[in-house]
């Protein structure tokens, strides 16, 4: 088996605490030595001078779109543009077609993971049946399968008792239920956050109460079943604001916020531009802030992209006919390092919200630098400027609300499982 | 302005504004001559791109176009293949590689014609998009007041309806607010959208507070089939807070005119005496909507090649 040597990197291991300069040995697949000036041998020599060194990213809430959608991504364009964009694992939503509500699509989706993708895939379960939000899925069988959590995203399991059910179900299986949380009635066809930018262009606004309203709900129902809930892409101050209180009180919600939410306002709409169309939308200045704060002090726990591609003839409709969504992965390490840039997150912080506490939540490997540990780890060059050209990445789609932006830093190396799977000069190498 | 887009009133200046109304006046006066025809567009290609079918803005654009000599090509949604949901820069580019010298677009969803606009070389003006802009509408509401009270600086004008879903209502907020009249906007709460005031007016529900002392008062149509039950409780209701009878005209200035941008709903937004009533100036609405599009047609368009 494979030896790595990461040489003369500034090592942050949230777990450990640790944030170093140091060097990173790797050996048949796990972290094999930490420390200063390790002997090389015969380990292939990654010079990590001047970058940073951290558990491999996971992306706890992606669109792979396989099966039944590949003209858009599949598994594997999917787990290569998470590689390049450092994230060694992405959880992937259920809203497939067929969707994934049965442990037959869980065991394709981890078979098509094993066979195409760099990355570790953990498919996420519908937590209804065909995310009607009216017949839960088999969740023992589901988990059996391989299912790390089980949500309805992009659908919302509006029936109050349906959701009681599912969240007080799962605690046999003690996975989180991740809630995009959204009460519909209220969305009301809003494609914009609703304000004064959606009163200027005249399109229908969404308006923050309708997250507000459905995190209440949720958190109500959570504290009564004692279930993990987890609030997917929380968007408003009002849900920041719910899910700290929350956690004041033992209760057990966790929440992972977006790199658009944390990084543009509804300003973004303003030229019609259907990628900045996503669900919930792009709130105002003082949701984008509340999310950054919430991020800061820890409300929020972790990044997660959403990455949600759609095909160019697809976006190039009409605001309202467009689907919601926008790729993630491979422009979430510079459009979060800014936070660090601007002195919000530290580095270890940063490294925590992108890596350890989402393998955390979903009780996976990972997220640590621990000697013994498995080798997911990602090289990041924090300076490294670079224009993101969504043509020339890993997606299968395009639809960026970045694509020709000046960003700065990247992944630059990513090594899955002690292998490595992508090097910033030669691209991605396997599978 | 040659070769600029039209998209809304947002983008202009005041100068622009009364440009286009002063080269109006002068188009105006062809449509009163006997031969309603001069060669200003000679050998200009105009498409009007309606993917909302409206026969009155259709028809106004294509009288516009053809009294000043171009060719207008209509081009609907139920003659061809927008129907489909055609990618809309398809559709773009398709009419790009058609050489037009200028593009009218109508779409019942807001942005289409920036979008559009964007993906091609010719002027685009926007004949309306969603509850965006309407900005021809605008136009010929501005010149149609000016022509009747001399001026807008210094007016004081009540916008009156679905304020959330009316285009028209965008339009005339920035127009009039750009020429220097007070705008008031008045109706239902559940019709007037989010943070309003932003857009530098005052929010009414109540109609009498709307129209006290106003010289203009402009009625939105209400949509009567699509929001009865959803935003106001019943076209009864909405008709008796809302709509304008010669009891409320009466706190209006004694000179106040009436406006509305068609088509009305007899009873409902105006009654019938004001309709046809001293107070309306509906029809020179209509009038003047041919000779301010012909105007933008020209100023955007330019001078046929010699």
């Amino acid at each position: 088996m494979s030896r790595i040597l990461i040489r003369g990197g500034r090592v942050l291991d949230p777990v450990a605490g640790l944030d170093v300069q140091a060097d990173v040995l790797i050996e048949d697949g796990r972290i094999a030595g930490l420390g200063a000036g390790l002997a090389a041998g015969k380990a292939e020599v990654i010079d990590a001078k001047g970058c940073w060194v951290a558990p491999g990213f996971v992306d706890m809430h992606v669109h792979l779109r396989e099966p039944g959608q590949e003209y858009k991504e599949d598994i594997g364009s999917g787990g290569r543009a998470a590689v390049a964009g450092g994230f060694t694992a992405v959880a992937c939503m259920a809203n497939t077609s067929p969707v994934n509500d049965d442990p037959s699509v869980t065991q394709y989706i981890l078979e098509r993971a094993r066979a195409t993708s760099p990355a570790r895939v953990y498919p996420i379960a519908a937590a209804t049946k065909g995310l009607k939000g009216e017949v839960m899925t088999e969740m023992v069988a589901q988990r059996a399968a391989g299912a790390v959590a089980f949500s309805d995203d992009g659908k919302v399991i509006m029936d109050s008792g349906v959701m009681r059910r599912v969240l007080e179900y799962s605690k046999m299986i003690d996975v989180p239920i991740i809630v995009h949380a959204e009460d519909c009635s209220l969305v009301a066809g809003g494609v914009v956050n609703e304000g004064p930018i959606s009163t200027k262009l005249g399109l229908p606004g969404n308006p923050n109460l309708a997250e507000a309203v459905l995190v209440s709900r949720d958190i109500m129902l959570a504290s009564e079943t004692g279930a993990h809930l987890h609030v997917a892409h929380v968007s408003t101050h009002e849900a920041v604001d719910l899910i700290r209180r929350a956690r004041e009180q033992g209760i057990r919600v966790t929440a992972e916020v977006t790199p658009h939410h944390l990084a543009l306002t509804d300003a973004a709409t303003l030229g019609f531009d259907t990628n900045a169309k996503m669900a919930p939308p792009l709130r105002s200045q003082k949701d984008c802030e509340a999310c950054v704060q919430g991020l800061v002090d820890g409300t929020l726990d972790c990044v997660a992209t959403d990455h949600a591609p759609h095909a160019i003839h697809e976006k190039e409709v009409d605001f309202i006919e467009a689907p919601c969504g926008v790729l993630g992965l491979e422009t979430a390490v510079p459009v979060t390092l800014e936070l660090v840039r601007a002195g919000r997150l530290a580095p270890l912080a940063w490294v925590r919200a992108m890596s350890t506490n989402a393998a955390q939540i979903l009780q996976q490997a990972g997220g640590s630098l621990s000697v013994g540990d498995v080798a997911d780890v990602v090289v990041i060059d924090p300076e490294r400027e670079w224009t993101y050209d969504p043509v020339k990445g890993y997606s299968k789609s395009i639809n960026s609300p970045w694509a020709g932006a000046r960003l700065r830093g990247r992944a630059v190396a990513t090594i899955v499982a002690g292998r490595l799977v992508y090097d910033v000069e030669r691209g991605v190498l396997h599978p | 302005m040659i070769g600029r887009d039209l998209l809304g009133i947002e983008d202009l200046t005041r100068e622009e504004i009364e440009l286009i109304l002063d080269t109006s006046e002068r188009m105006k006066e062809v449509g009163e001559r006997e031969v309603k025809k001069v060669p200003g567009l000679r050998g200009r290609t105009i498409i009007n791109l309606f993917f909302e079918s409206s026969t009155r803005t259709r028809t106004s654009f294509e009288i516009a176009g053809k009294r000043l000599s171009a060719d207008v090509i209509n081009f609907s949604s139920s003659s061809s293949s927008l129907t489909k949901k055609e990618s809309i820069l398809d559709t773009a580019r398709t009419l790009a590689a058609m050489d037009p010298d200028a593009v009218v677009v109508r779409h019942a969803v807001s942005g289409v014609p920036r979008r559009i606009a964007d993906a091609l070389e010719c002027p685009v003006i926007n004949a309306g998009d969603g509850a965006h802009e309407h900005p021809t509408q605008a136009l010929l509401d501005l010149l149609t007041v000016r022509q009747k009270k001399g001026r807008i600086d210094g007016l004081s004008v009540a916008i009156v309806g679905d304020i959330a879903h009316s285009r028209v209502a965008r339009s005339n907020i920035y127009g009039f607010s750009k020429l220097g009249a007070e705008v008031r906007v008045a109706g239902p709460p559940t019709m007037i959208p989010s943070d309003i005031e932003s857009l530098g007016v005052k929010a009414f529900t109540k109609m009498r507070d709307a129209i006290d002392g106003v010289d203009v008062i402009m009625m939105l149509r209400i949509q009567t089939e699509r929001l009865a039950g959803a935003l106001f409780p019943s076209v009864r209701e909405y008709s008796a807070t809302f709509g304008l009878n010669d009891a409320k005209l009466a706190y209006a200035k004694a000179d106040a005119i009436v406006m509305h941008p068609g088509p009305v709903n007899r009873g409902v937004e105006l009654s019938p005496t004001i309709a046809d009533g001293r107070p309306s100036v509906i029809l020179d609405q209509v009038r003047n909507g041919v000779a301010v599009r012909m105007a933008v047609l020209y100023l955007l368009t330019g001078r046929a090649p010699e």
